[in-house]
């Protein structure tokens, strides 16, 4: 079972067995009897059919240090098949004519709430934040997702292929995240990033703080000990639980969906994406990281990062930031246009977020801002830099950088094409294939996906 | 003091301009009047904080101080709609200088909470934004609009016109204060605007106590008057369609020089507010649908546009007020044309506030001027340099001082 759903999918959705280990021990009474050996919540997407798609005299942005104009991409079986020179496409290939237009990878959103706080906004969707408790750890975002949410339509009309979706931030630990690939869907199964590892929500400062000022934590202390007593019981959690799988005698300990996730974490299994503004705040939690022994995946709102970017490069965590959103609170204060530029000059991964339904319709717009608010300032950024922030990188902060996030042969075909230079304010998405398929095209009504929601409203849909 | 005089149109600016003669002259630019198609090459000449001349080939007056803008572009300075600027900050005290509590406010003035010394006014102002409309936030008759320059030490140098509107909101968000229906809020509202018109007929016996029991404070009835006399333009916020033909109503009945706000399902009575000859204060980016607008679309602004309305641009984004030039380059990016873009953020807000001096490159005209590297719209171009009464205004920011510290890591201590 669980060679077939892969690590990725089952195998960190449980306790973090290893492909396989179960088979090689299941000899014992507990075999196929306990959850912990069953599939969960596994996905279920499948790539659509779809003909081979070539274009041709493009620029193409590889998101690998390239670009090429006049260049022609071929894919084909949801694969790229070449970048570059394109000579002999197999027949039946879709010709798309790219002349004095953009390609770029689908575009990546590390930090979404789509699907989770809906549009309506009406209260009885508002699904985002369990803020029952500050440890919330056991909830996971995939079982708030409502798949008709019309904000989908939207973000993959602005050329968005995949997102991941967050809990809120109420809670120190907010949940499971879930990578979704933006497809029509009935149920978030079908569009579950497969080989995607989950990502814990923790959150620093001023948001659990406020939530529970009441009955704790009320301070920064207090958030730090709450992180390190759930790691610490995640600790004993884990010892129990590796110790029993081990050898599988007597009676399993007792799952808790709470310490499960968190022990994910000490694995390295799960992702910390950790909401946290400000350097010093983020100085702290990468301590924290090494005293329980794992490493932050990604910052999250990072609008002080360009403070410690030393920091995040040594540590290896990236920094998820917008690119002109601050002020709006304190721990905002100190939001500069040049973060991701000086970020990026730090030798650290800078990643373009948004948080966003409306950000994520226009991601490229925010790369822009950032990469020309870096270049004016005498902190240079290259186009393929600023393309990175929306794709390769954050595919990294996904752990799915193997399978996308660039345009390269043998990488999953998602795949924008742009009217123009996807820097300028004019460019729009035209065409967006996801694994080669062509879930969006705004020159034609019939690839202009309503969600249930949308249909019978009175406004006519995304593709204008 | 008689009630009548209440309205007045402060004109703070006259008493900032400096003394001296100052003599400005913007040369080699492409210049973008606004009232008049482009001039390459062209200069702007600026006496004493007003625009004196545009043209192609003027003769700059010895002594002037020229500004070389040869291949720049030239455009009148951006007026925002939305202005934020100085007015608080949500988590540091809220946006607690926008709103005060209750639902009706038309008193409530905000000029005198906005701070002159906000480090938001100078990142205003590198956005080419040189003058804010602040409209008040809160449900039903929140307050009244202020439009000020962003320069000057002290709020009555910057004040350009307060009171500059009437507010009145009657989208989802003001159901409350008519008892929690649509039908109730446009009631209350019909029923304040006759006890303000009784008010003012029989003033006397109010005071004596002679009349009814009226429905608002008489400060606030009389605060109302300027809007019904149709001096002061009323901005009714309205999103769905049926606020907005209500809103429409309510214009036409009360004879008011109306502004719409909103108008989120604008596109399917475009037709009827063109008719009207009323303006549109809108996001052109706004499409996410809501209980409060279903019919959400991208394109709304186009299809307001084609119909023949006037759209002013308000960029309600926590970018802040640098984002507005950005928000008319995506109303182009929807469909409008380059030049209606400029005029969302210029002229026409100008016009829909009844501001005869600002908003275009042209004799007599304030001489707020902007000096951009390129096409103001793109993400590529920057404001160089920004003029405001004439003067040239500091582009410095805090985040440039938070930049140059930590350019290299550690920071140096």
């Amino acid at each position: 079972m669980r060679r077939i759903w892969g690590w990725g999918v089952v195998g960190l959705m449980g306790i973090g067995v290893p492909a396989g280990a179960a088979a090689q021990t299941a000899d014992d009474r507990f075999r196929d009897t306990i959850s912990v050996d069953r599939p969960q919540f596994p996905s279920t997407y499948r790539r659509r059919l779809n003909p081979p798609v070539v274009i041709r005299n493009a620029t193409v942005m590889t998101a690998t240090g390239s670009e090429l104009r006049g260049a022609s991409i071929l894919f084909q079986d949801g694969k790229i098949v070449s970048v570059g020179e394109v000579s002999n496409p197999p027949a039946g290939t879709v010709v798309v004519d790219g002349t004095g237009k953009f390609v770029t990878p689908g575009l990546i959103d590390t930090h979404s709430h789509v699907g989770v706080y809906p549009a309506p906004g009406a209260p009885a969707q508002s699904d985002g934040n369990e803020a029952t408790n500050p440890n919330t750890a056991e909830v996971w975002a995939e079982h708030s997702f409502w798949p008709h949410d019309p904000q989908i339509p939207l973000a993959i009309a602005g050329g968005v292929t995949t997102a991941q979706i967050l809990p809120g931030s109420a809670n120190l630990f907010g949940g499971r995240s879930v990578v979704v690939r933006l497809i029509p869907a009935r149920a978030v199964q079908e569009m579950k990033f497969p080989g995607a590892p989950y990502g814990l929500k923790m959150a620093c400062g001023e948001n659990p703080k406020r939530v529970y000022q009441n009955r704790g934590p009320a301070t920064g202390m207090g958030n730090m000990a709450g992180y390190r007593a759930g790691y610490i019981q995640a600790e004993d959690y884990r010892r129990r639980w590796d110790k029993w799988l081990k050898d599988r005698k007597g009676d399993p300990p007792v799952r808790d969906l709470k310490l499960e996730t968190l022990a994910g974490v000490l694995r390295g299994d799960i992702f910390v994406q950790n909401h946290c503004y400000r350097a010093d705040e983020m100085a702290q939690m990468l301590d924290l990281a090494q005293e329980f022994g794992f490493t932050i995946r990604s910052f999250h709102h990072g609008v002080e990062a360009y403070k410690i970017a030393d920091l995040l490069a040594k540590a290896g965590t990236a920094a998820s930031v917008w690119s002109d959103w601050g002020g709006f609170k304190m721990e905002a204060y100190d939001q500069i246009l040049e973060n991701l530029a000086l970020v990026t000059q730090a030798g650290a991964r800078g990643v373009l977020h948004t948080d966003s339904p409306d950000g994520i319709q226009r991601m490229n717009q925010d790369a822009a801002k950032a990469m020309y608010a870096g270049n004016r300032a005498g902190i240079p950024v290259s186009r393929d830099q600023a393309i990175r922030w929306v794709t390769a990188n954050p595919a990294w902060v996904l752990g799915i950088d193997r399978f996308t996030g660039t345009l390269e042969t043998g990488k999953l075909a998602d795949v924008v094409l742009w009217s123009g230079d996807p820097f300028s304010v004019y460019s729009k998405a035209e065409k967006v294939w996801n694994e080669g398929w062509l879930v969006f095209d705004r020159l034609d009504k019939t690839r202009q996906y309503k969600t249930d929601f949308n249909l019978g409203q009175t406004a006519p849909g995304v593709g204008r | 003091m008689n009630g009548r005089l209440m309205f007045r149109a402060a004109v703070g600016f006259a008493a900032a301009t400096p003394a001296t003669a100052q003599t400005i002259a913007i040369t080699g630019g492409t210049v973008f009047p606004v009232s008049g198609p482009k001039i390459d090459r062209g200069t702007v000449l600026i006496v004493n904080g007003k625009i004196t001349a545009v043209g192609a080939n003027l003769t700059v007056p010895s002594g002037a101080t020229i500004v070389d803008a040869t291949g720049k572009w030239v455009t009148p300075g951006l007026i925002h709609a939305g202005a934020n600027a100085g007015t608080g900050v949500a988590g540091l005290g809220g946006y607690a200088e926008r709103s005060v509590s209750g639902d009706v406010n038309p008193s409530f003035n905000l000029a005198d909470g906005i701070d002159p010394a906000a480090i938001t006014i100078p990142v205003a102002r590198t956005g080419g934004v040189t003058t804010g409309i602040y409209t008040p936030d809160g449900p039903f008759i929140p307050g009244t609009a202020v439009v000020v320059d962003f320069a000057g030490e002290r709020v009555d140098q910057m004040v350009v016109r307060s009171p500059a509107a009437l507010l009145i909101d009657l989208s989802d968000g003001s159901k409350g204060a008519g008892g929690g229906a649509r039908a109730g809020t446009i009631a209350r509202l019909r029923r304040l605007f006759a006890d303000a018109l009784e008010y003012d007929r029989r003033r006397l016996e109010y005071k004596r106590g002679a009349t009814q029991m009226l429905s608002a404070p008489a400060a606030e009835l009389d605060a109302l008057l300027p809007a019904l006399r149709g001096i002061m333009p009323v901005v009714i916020t309205a999103n769905r369609r049926i606020d907005i033909e209500n809103a429409l109503k309510i214009g036409h009945d009360y004879r008011f020089k109306l502004v719409l706000s909103g108008a989120i399902e604008g596109w399917q009575v475009a037709g009827a507010i063109a008719a009207a000859g009323v303006p549109v204060v809108m996001e052109p980016n706004r499409d996410i649908p809501s209980f409060d607008g279903l019919g959400a679309r991208l394109d709304n602004v186009t299809l307001l546009r084609q119909a023949g309305i006037k759209v002013v641009i308000a960029q309600g984004d926590a970018g802040g007020e640098r984002s507005l030039r950005y928000a008319a380059g995506n109303a182009v990016r929807n469909g409008v044309s380059w030049d209606d873009a400029l005029k969302m953020i210029t002229a026409w807000p100008a016009e829909a506030f009844g501001l005869a001096q600002y908003g275009a490159l042209a004799p007599g005209k304030v001489a707020n001027v902007v000096i951009w590297s390129g096409d103001p719209f793109e993400f590529s171009s920057a404001a160089e340099k920004v003029f405001i009464r004439g003067q040239e205004a500091s582009l410095s920011t805090r985040e440039n001082d938070l930049r140059d510290r930590y350019r290299t890591l550690p920071p140096p201590r």
